[in-house]
């Protein structure tokens, strides 16, 4: 092996060394708590379900369902809706 | 800078391993640092394998023939351009290509999802540093790219012919994308099993943007294999039903399953053990995809493996059947249901259908491509099914999805009542019927099922148009823009629904390609002389006069012979295509051959002449009647045998040119008969523009949405939120504060 091929992978080692380390040398990390993964699903279902929404208005403008069928479908969604902005509520 | 190439690829494989127990030990004791720590590890591994991977490229682009991989599949005559593919047609730079397409894919996945599914990503991570620890140790143990020869020879064996095409340079980094970026869902499925979040909405809508990447890298890698075979090959097809054709497929389906019921698991929380299943078989269906083509198992013209990593694939396919079937027991209570279907006549429903056709269709696939081995273990007889075996299940099973694609459009979600579907069915299968009609009355019916696929694509295309047109018209109402406007700002505000529906078109042209090149292709075999001409349905092709050439590399040595005609082609008296199909003869380095037999008796490739257009594709291929040269060839070989140890290796090089070239001018002045294989084929060209659709579909659908404006948006509920507390509306949120309704996300 030449000089400078080991000097290389010395040094790779090192830099590899000091990037994994990092973090449990310096304990200052992102540590989020169980809350803020409770609101992110919460927000990933209110994403959805504000989805469903639309997707009945669209569905509703477009003649595939009709004002009957649209207008209670779309009370369920938004009382669904409602629930998941509650809970939201609750754990801000 | 072997060493160091080799040196890269075991730190890598000791920081998968790192970065594995790190992400677990972080998980389980609820330590940050250490899971920090471990999606580091990914980064690194990341950094690693593009250093390795360089260093291989610079190999190969430079024709670094210590390298023992580079000796065996490039040479200084190969084109630049194929030298730097040339790495990922040998097994272990295709498993470098895989190992670093899955640490960078892994990489982007865990950097977008830094800040979120902190109890799912330490797992999905281990999952991923699991598949590059796999992949890394293939590389360090069994097939290393870095292994050096102690005496370089001074030519490389040269770039297998068949790879020289274009698709080549993209098709399997398309395809390696594909199976790679199916490991971020599987990934994540099993984080989410293990840590019962498989419910949860946040890892889909974190990785569903991910599978569907997947689902269109593989897809562009399937269609350029299969413009590859049509235009290379030589036989006149674009798909053989060969095993590792049907091994990229099998995932490709599976995975359009997923990307399809996941949504209904997003809105309504049902289908959880059947999406988790489906994710889960995909990505095992990746790697027995990646494995198909590099053990050898099965025969193909695609293979270009050994079978030396039999034992590790299906050691790593075994454990993942067994992991996924265990963790989905283990959790099946987490995976209820939390709705039931309200309608048959729902979009839920259809989805469901095409789910069924789907699998069933991977199913036939699977059954077919796996029979071999299935045949030979219970009756010891190895025995192959041919494409009219595939083609009696799948073709079924294709119409009724086409059919279900138009279906699903144009039906509601939860419920839809029959009045509805009526006024929505009623135009695109009015005129779907009118179509087949005329068609009928042309003629087609003789081949019903191709009639069948041209009605059904025709109702795709006029209900999907149907659902463009009424979006328009409503944005209009809404907005007053002029169509181009509103077709534009529809489709922004709702990228996954329309580009999904301009899928379903592409598909539906491609489909009405299929069934018309295959149905009504006339095809036809025939030796002619120069002059000669032989009919091939309302076309006459003639066979005008011979071509010959010798192409050299940028050094002067010889690449290979082509011989080749031009040929007219006429329809009545009028000419509509002059083609020139010819054969390239590559040499060997069989050392028991003479110098000029090596040209002769080594690979060959055909290019073909293509006339390709909106109606019909105009094809010809030739092979050369070579026993009318060999008198010739075995002369010059006397000569050069002759000679042997007086020439140097410069002269004999130049006499060898000499003599090629003197071979290639008695071609040109006296050609001998050549067999000719003539094609004409009607709407082959739909395929590619229906590909093209279907790609331009998806990557409307897989676009980020504009973050910025989401942010800004609820920047300005927040505000109307606390200027509503105070009694006071700020002037940047009185139209949010005023439409009180739920902000829509124009990425969703």
């Amino acid at each position: 092996m030449d000089v400078l091929a080991f000097l290389v992978i010395v040094a790779v080692i090192v830099a590899i060394a000091t990037v994994l380390s990092a973090p449990l040398r310096n304990r200052k990390v992102d540590a989020r708590d169980a809350r803020g993964d409770r609101l992110d699903e919460l927000e990933a279902r209110k994403q959805a379900k504000y989805g469903e929404i639309r997707d009945a208005e669209m569905d509703f403008k477009t003649g595939k369902l009709s004002q009957a069928d649209h207008t209670l479908l779309d009370r369920q969604l938004r009382a669904e809706a409602m629930e998941i902005l509650r809970a939201i509520d609750r754990e801000g | 800078m072997a060493i160091v190439g080799r040196a890269l690829l075991i730190l890598a494989l000791v920081v998968a391993v790192y970065g594995i127990f790190a992400s677990i030990f972080g998980a389980r004791r609820n330590r940050p640092d250490w899971v920090v720590s471990g999606r580091r590890a990914v980064y690194t591994v990341a950094a690693l394998a593009t250093a390795a991977f360089a260093i291989l490229e610079v190999a190969f682009l430079t024709s670094d023939f210590s390298y023992a991989t580079v000796a065996s599949h490039s040479s200084t005559t190969t084109p630049l351009f194929y030298r730097a593919a040339a790495a990922w047609s040998s097994q272990e730079g295709s498993l470098m290509l895989w190992l670093w397409l899955l640490s960078m894919w892994s990489s982007l996945v865990l950097f977008l999802t830094r800040k979120q599914l902190r109890i799912v990503a330490p797992y999905a991570t281990a999952v991923l540093l699991g598949f590059a620890a796999f992949f890394g140790s293939l590389l360090v143990f069994f097939n290393t790219p870095f292994g050096v020869l102690s005496q370089p020879p001074a030519e490389g064996v040269g770039l297998n012919p068949l790879l020289r095409h274009p698709s080549m340079m993209i098709h399997p980094p398309m395809l390696y994308s594909g199976y790679t970026l199916f490991a971020v869902p599987f990934a994540f499925a099993i984080g989410a099993l293990i840590t019962r979040q498989v419910g949860a909405a946040d890892w889909i809508r974190s990785t569903r943007r991910f599978a569907l990447g997947a689902w269109f890298f593989l897809g562009i890698g399937i269609l350029l294999g299969a413009r590859w075979s049509y235009t290379e090959l030589g036989w006149g097809g674009y798909w053989a039903w060969d095993p590792v054709e049907n091994a990229s497929l099998l995932p490709w389906l599976t995975g359009t399953a997923f990307i399809h019921s996941i949504m209904i698991q997003e809105k309504r929380g049902m289908l959880k053990i059947w999406n988790v299943s489906l994710v889960l078989a995909t990505g095992i269906l990746a790697i027995l995809g990646t494995f198909l083509v590099r053990s050898g198992i099965l025969d193909s013209i695609h293979a270009f493996g050994g079978s030396t990593l039999g034992v590790p694939f299906v050691t790593l396919i075994a454990v993942m059947i067994a992991g996924s079937i265990g963790l989905v027991v283990w959790r099946r209570e987490a995976l209820r249901s939390e709705n039931r279907l309200d309608s048959l006549l729902s979009r839920e429903a259809v989805f469901l259908a095409n789910n069924l056709v789907l699998v069933a269709m991977a199913f036939v696939v699977f059954w077919g491509t796996f029979w071999p081995l299935i045949a030979e273990a219970l009756t010891g007889d190895r025995r192959s099914l041919a494409a009219p075996w595939f083609d009696r299940y799948t073709v079924p099973l294709a119409l009724v999805l086409v059919l279900l694609s138009g279906i699903g459009p144009v039906i509601a979600w939860r419920k839809a009542t029959a009045s509805n579907a009526r006024r929505n069915f009623l135009a695109p299968a009015a005129l779907a019927i009118v179509l087949g009609l005329g068609l009928a009355a042309a003629g087609v019916a003789s081949r019903p099922l191709a009639l069948i696929m041209f009605v059904v694509g025709a109702f795709v295309i006029v209900s999907v148009g149907q659902e463009f047109w009424r979006g328009i018209a409503v944005r209009r109402a809404l907005t007053g823009e002029w169509p181009p406007a509103a077709l534009v700002s529809l489709v922004a505000r709702n990228r996954r629904r329309y580009g999904g529906y301009l899928v379903h078109v592409g598909m539906a042209l491609l489909f009405i390609g299929v069934a018309a090149s295959t149905a009504f292709n006339d095809r036809h075999e025939v030796s002619l002389s120069a002059g000669q001409s032989a009919k091939v349905g309302d076309y006459s092709f003639k066979y005008l006069r011979a071509t010959s050439s010798i192409s050299k590399s940028k050094d002067g040595s010889l690449e290979k012979i082509t011989l080749g005609s031009v040929m007219s082609v006429s329809r009545g008296r009028k000419v509509v295509a002059t083609l020139r199909p010819t054969r390239g003869y590559y040499p060997t380095d069989d050392p028991t051959l003479g110098p000029v037999s090596r040209y002769f008796d080594g690979n060959a490739t055909s290019e073909v002449g293509l006339k390709a257009g909106l109606r019909r594709d105009l094809w010809a291929a030739m092979t050369p009647d070579l026993d009318a040269l060999q008198p010739q060839i075995d002369r010059g070989d006397q000569v050069f045998g002759a000679t042997a140890g007086k020439l140097t290796p410069m002269v004999e090089a130049q006499l060898l040119g000499v003599a090629l070239r003197g071979l290639a001018a008695g071609y040109l002045k006296n050609p001998p008969p050549a067999t000719f294989l003539l094609i004409t084929s009607p709407l082959v060209t739909w395929i590619w523009l229906g590909a093209i659709v279907v790609f331009l579909g998806g990557l409307i659908a897989m676009w980020p949405g504009d973050r910025d404006a989401v942010r800004r948006r609820v920047k300005a509920r927040y505000a109307a939120r606390v200027a509503q507390d105070l009694g006071r509306v700020p002037r940047g949120a009185q139209t949010v504060a005023a439409t009180g309704s739920v902000a829509p996300d124009a990425g969703s």
